[in-house]
């Protein structure tokens, strides 16, 4: 019982802490790759602390949507952190990390996030939320079958337990597990406003997604706002390497399975976080209806995950 | 691509360091009231800087863009360029105040959170600089909202504006150990015609 | 007390109130008030009976029949029966209508001196009383009359407000097409009773797996199109958005909410109780209309501006989620998987639920809105959430709902419903099969995808931001009557999903009951999860709830007492750039859109006209242009109207017989006459 409490709180407490560094480390490639050094990987927590310690201007238009929203996109994301195998497979199962609860977690989140971005009135906020809106509808299919291809391989939805049932297999089916890593990278891109589908450092409110609805947001929401973010794409960065590359997945609650199991996810999540810089640092992004075509690709890629499962 | 990637790694790193920017004897302009040392320290981990363009001719615009680029590469030191000012921290309000931009500066100003830091970058900025006088401007951004810091120049140099920056976040302080180096002298601010904008509790947040 | 309700004289109560009430309405006609307060509150205490009946029927667990022998003789016994199923649905009714009499306890006001009230009363208790006797009817000629009832009641709700005139045409439109629905009915029991030779129910439960395989697939056709019609399946759904809009919103949310679930009543009915080893292609045909149904439904809700509109083709978009979940029963069915298909059958009948719930919630919100703003068009709502709060609150519930988004109810529903067609991708039979479920699972996440996108523009256009018109301006909260039916529903719809396993629990049972007895049912449902196929899936509606609550609980307290106490909210602007903000800079629902329907421009045909009209003799300068942006309804097109036209060309051929001639009609008569005697002699 109290094992079970501290594992859910342990993990409740490591994905908002270790989510800004990930963000830091593909920020700090992206500089690197253009010649600058950059600011440190340890930048975005200062930005966090900086921001919690600011007042917030509230427009007199916003609703209690607007001032909800940061709360509830952040609190689904620790719902979601708790759900996910992050230390290991003998984390307490407690109903909520079933591939469809977590997935609809997440677009809850969603929602409230393009509902606050509608909420002010301005001009930015709703063109954000319909491309957002578009761009989420449209990816959710791939998402979701590319999940339950590596789900089917193992025999089951639960997300903490995929990765021991895995291991387990005495035949690896890797390609399967090949085309249902690229449905979910490319939902993995979409979902997390990177490129091609997003450009999240930039300044022209015409080009952006995720940005645009953030665009009124200050203070401490605007924090919980980009922390939830950054959290969001540590949540996909862990699935993708637990699920997809299940090697070390600790399956008993001991120091040396633990410790394995973590520095093989800091292993893979760097390899994550410097494939998507490098991404943003070689391709251009697409123009808003090529996009469809790209997310069809992943719907498409995971059917034919599911059909060689067969 | 691979082309793409040959040359990324075979340029040399051309960043200029940061002791060309401690090292000078730089004095800063500080108009406005002290800035609190727990602000100063607060924004010296991490700066959002909103750009105002009120009816400037661009030159001083240009040297805040080269500000990123790969030789000054301000971002190093915490500092970033935001597309909103509810996002910032401190507004680089650069131009001579054209009279049908004062409404939107004020607005500006306005959606701006506290704690915050008003710089008026370029001559321009400061007093009207070559515009001086003409009916088309306020004159300065200090007539219309309250400045802290000016930067003079027109334009000032990427290297000018870095060295204000380090030394109004009291990096420079920090960096010899408390000895600011060269003392800023507080110099009165003209206010009038600001159109009754006092705002209370401006950096007053601890 | 249960056994009085139970018992014949309970149930024929449970019509004498209806009819009490609608008898009464229409004699107070005189005054508006009393017959309102007398309609509504006779319908209060039905649907209450009705409730208490449902839930006895249910708890009791065994089928009970009624049947009065008839007065005189060519007239057909009157068989009601109630199985878990009826007991199911007259239970969902009574809720349903229960909720919708309350708001209109208020609601109705608003038509107080410009139409009859006591009318209003007299066909709205007519309709709740007739779609109670459809669900528990057991012999087809009875079911046939009371299936009419409904129809034409549910008509002259429609064409209620008669003074604009798209009402009128759209309740003909209705009527029309639920005659041609009533015609392929009437069909499919015809057919039915020619090979059982009986109109009863049960028995053709016992024989109807002796019809021969070519006319079961004709029964099956005919039942399809017939209650497809009422439930409307895509492409005989063109009566649906138009005649929504029209109806008074109470009678909106009950016509969507429990009237078009009296066709899933019936399809499940015939199709699961009557036959059961249907042949495999019945459930895949229903799973394509089903998957077809639901992704075109949501796409033109997307298109649409006129709030009741938009909550239409929801409606025929969740009935498509139930006929996936009915499609794979069927499936399940055919390949002897009896555990299976009574997990899809529970599926089904938990969507059925919680849509009748969430989506009369919302039509009651939108008739909340519309009453007090005094206009159906989204574009020109806005800021409601600050003149109406309580109605915004259960409008976002309800789109929280209907976008099954945990930890409510339409969740569940489509978690069962996945869970039923990742089953059937599991069972890997045949690969066409498995392909059939494949695409009816990347049809459903697309759905649900999509409704997200749309209740996002529907609530977010509605009630956020700046209003865009003066109507949206002054308009004030809704009064106590509609917030407790509004509110009532939403906790309910909160309840269900947190009580999820206990409710699906209990649809397993009802559902096993059309299958063959297995040891193990696919679903485990305790009152804290739903687990499926021995644990391949399982779900907690308790801890969803829970853990999202303690989470937010948490975030709040942390960030804003946590770190920095002293930290002052300033209200203020939205940022602008400096330049004034209009209500024209904000999103509007046609901007919102637009990207999906071009993205999807090949199935939605949208078309731009512009014109533009210039001053006399000057063609370089217009005084004004207009561009109009609209969506092509490919089945009013393609489909309806050359049916219309050909209906017409063939009458025109036939009217040639009524040449006015006496002559001629002697000779008519005449060769009639010869064929009946030739007829005869052969």
């Amino acid at each position: 019982m109290i094992t079970s409490t501290l594992l859910i709180i342990a993990q409740a407490v490591l994905v908002p802490a270790l989510s800004p560094l990930c963000i830091g480390i593909i920020r700090k490639t992206k500089a690197v790759m253009q010649n600058r050094i950059g600011a440190s990987i340890f930048q975005p927590y200062r930005d966090l602390n900086k921001l919690f310690h600011k007042d917030e201007v509230v427009s007199t238009d916003a609703t209690f949507i607007f001032r909800a929203a940061p709360f509830i996109v952040f609190a689904t994301t620790l719902v979601v952190a708790v759900s996910i195998p992050l230390l290991g497979t003998f984390i307490p199962h407690l109903g909520t990390s079933d591939l469809l609860a977590v997935l609809y977690t997440l677009a809850l989140g969603t929602f409230f996030l393009a509902l606050g971005g509608i909420d002010v009135g301005g001009p930015f906020g709703g063109f954000g939320a319909s491309r957002e809106m578009t761009l989420a509808s449209l990816a959710e299919a791939g998402l979701l079958l590319s999940l339950f291809a590596v789900a089917r391989i193992a025999g089951t939805t639960d997300l903490i337990s995929i990765p021991h049932a895995l291991l387990a297999l005495t035949h690896p089916a890797l390609l399967t597990a090949a085309l249902a890593f690229f449905g979910f990278f490319v939902a993995l891109l979409v979902e997390n406003a990177r490129y091609p589908f997003d450009n999240p450092a930039t300044h022209l409110e015409l080009t952006m997604v995720h940005e645009a609805m953030l665009i009124e947001y200050s203070g401490k929401r605007l924090g919980l706002m980009e922390w939830a973010a950054a959290n969001k794409l540590f949540i996909f960065i862990v699935l993708g390497a637990n699920l997809f590359f299940p090697w070390g997945v600790a399956a008993t609650l001991t120091a040396r399975t633990i410790a394995l199991s973590l520095g093989l996810l800091f292993v893979k999540a760097f390899f994550f976080c410097f494939a998507i810089a490098f991404l943003e640092s070689t391709v251009a992004k697409l123009r808003l209806f090529r996009l469809p075509d790209l997310l069809l690709l992943s719907f498409i890629a995971s059917c034919v995950a599911i059909i060689f499962t067969l | 691509m691979f082309s793409l990637l040959a040359k990324i790694a075979r340029t040399p790193n051309t960043v200029i360091p940061t002791a060309a920017f401690i090292d000078t004897d730089t004095e800063l302009q500080a108009v406005g009231a002290q800035l609190e040392k727990k602000i100063q320290k607060l924004f010296r981990g991490s700066l959002a800087i909103r750009q105002v363009d009120v009816g400037s001719d661009n030159a001083a615009e240009q040297e805040c863009i080269a500000l990123g680029n790969a030789y000054y590469d301000v971002e190093r030191f915490g500092v970033h360029f935001v597309a909103s000012t509810k996002h910032a921290d401190m507004l680089m309000v650069t131009g001579p105040v054209s009279r049908n931009s004062r409404a939107a500066l004020i607005r500006a100003y306005e959606t701006t959170p506290d704690p915050k830091i008003i710089v008026a970058v370029g001559d321009d900025a400061i007093d009207g600089g070559i515009f001086k006088g003409s009916y088309a401007i306020e004159g300065g951004v200090s007539s219309v909202i309250p400045v802290d810091f000016n930067i003079p120049g027109d334009p000032p140099s990427p290297k000018d504006m870095i060295c204000h920056l380090l030394r109004i976040l009291g990096a420079v302080e920090e960096k010899n150990g408390g000895n600011p180096g060269v003392h800023p002298s507080p110099q009165p601010s003209p206010r009038e015609g600001r159109g009754g904008n006092t705002p209370k509790g401006r950096n007053a947040a601890k | 007390m249960t056994t009085f309700i139970l018992s014949q004289t309970g149930f024929v109560s449970l019509f004498a109130i209806f009819a009490t009430g609608a008898i009464g309405a229409l004699l107070l006609s005189r005054s508006d008030a009393a017959a309102n307060w007398w309609g509504n509150l006779f319908a209060i205490i039905g649907s209450l009976w009705g409730i208490a009946l449902g839930a006895a029927a249910l708890a009791g667990n065994q089928t009970l029949s009624y049947s009065t022998t008839p007065i005189l003789s060519p007239l057909p016994a009157l068989d009601f029966s109630i199985d878990n199923l009826s007991a199911l649905f007259i239970l969902l009714i009574s809720s349903i209508a229960l909720l919708a009499s309350v708001y209109a306890l208020e609601y109705v006001k608003h038509f107080y001196g410009r139409y009859s009230i006591g009318a209003l009363g007299f066909f709205y208790n007519l309709f709740i009383a007739s779609m109670l006797l459809v669900v528990t009817a057991s012999n087809a000629i009875v079911f046939l009359m009371v299936w009419e009832l409904m129809s034409l009641t549910s008509y002259f709700l429609v064409i209620y407000d008669r003074a604009e005139k798209k009402n009128t045409q759209a309740g003909l439109q209705y009527f029309a097409m639920m005659q041609l629905g009533t015609i392929f009915v009437a069909g499919a029991f015809i057919l039915l009773y020619h090979f059982t030779g009986s109109f009863d129910f049960d028995a053709m439960r016992a024989t109807a797996f002796q019809i021969p395989t070519l006319w079961q697939g004709v029964i099956f056709f005919a039942a399809l199109i017939g209650f497809g019609i009422k439930s409307g399946i895509v492409p005989l759904h063109i009566w649906l958005p138009d005649a929504h809009p029209a109806a008074p919103s109470h009678v909106s949310a009950l016509m969507s909410g429990v009237m078009i679930k009296t066709g899933i009543y019936m399809l499940i009915r015939v199709l699961v109780d009557f036959f059961p080893m249907p042949p495999l292609w019945w459930g895949v045909v229903v799973l394509a209309v089903g998957a077809i149904s639901s992704v075109l439904g949501v796409l033109y809700a997307l298109t649409e501006h006129n709030l009741k509109r938009l909550l239409a083709y929801h409606s025929i978009e969740n009935i498509g989620i139930i006929l996936l979940g009915l499609g794979s029963a069927l499936m399940f069915s055919s390949l002897s998987m009896p555990a299976l298909a009574a997990l899809a059958l529970a599926a089904s009948l938990f969507h059925t639920i919680n849509h009748a719930t969430f989506k009369s919630l919302l039509f009651l919100g939108a008739g909340s809105v519309i009453s007090k703003t005094h206009t159906d068009n989204i574009e020109e709502y806005g800021g409601l959430a600050h003149r109406m709060p309580q109605t915004a609150l259960f409008f976002l519930v309800g789109s929280m709902a209907i976008s099954a988004l945990p930890p409510f109810n339409g969740f569940f529903s489509e978690w069962l419903t996945f869970q039923s067609l990742f089953a059937g991708i599991n069972s890997g039979v045949s690969s066409l099969t498995v392909s059939a479920f494949l695409l009816a699972a990347g049809a459903l996440a697309l759905t649900g995808g999509l409704a997200l996108a749309c209740f996002v523009k529907a609530f977010g256009v509605t009630f956020l931001a700046r209003p865009r018109s003066p109507h949206a301006e002054h308009a004030k909260e809704s009064g106590f009557f509609m917030q407790v039916g509004m509110g009532t529903l939403a906790l309910s719809t909160l309840a269900l999903g947190i009580f999820s396993g206990k409710v699906a629990g209990i649809l397993q049972t009802i559902s096993a009951s059309f299958f063959a007895p297995v040891d193990a049912p696919a679903l485990v449902a305790h009152t804290a999860a739903l687990s499926v196929q021995h644990g391949f899936a399982s779900v907690s509606g308790v801890a969803l709830f829970a853990l999202i609550a303690i989470a937010l609980f948490i975030t709040f307290v942390a960030s804003t007492y946590g770190v920095y106490r002293r930290q002052r909210v300033v209200l203020g602007r939205t940022w602008d750039c400096g330049a004034p903000l209009t209500p024209r800079m904000e999103l509007t629902a046609t901007g919102f859109s637009r990207t999906i329907i071009m993205i999807f421009k090949r199935v939605l045909r949208p078309q731009l006209h512009v014109a533009a009209t210039y001053a006399e003799g000057n063609t370089y300068a217009p005084i004004s242009r207009t561009a109009e942006f609209s969506v092509t309804d490919i089945f009013r097109e393609y489909l309806y109207q050359p049916a219309a036209a050909l209906t017409l060309k063939v009458s025109e051929l036939i009217k040639q017989i009524q040449s006015g001639n006496i002559n001629a009609y002697f000779l008519y008569t005449f060769l009639a006459l010869i064929g009946i005697l030739c007829m005869t002699l052969i």
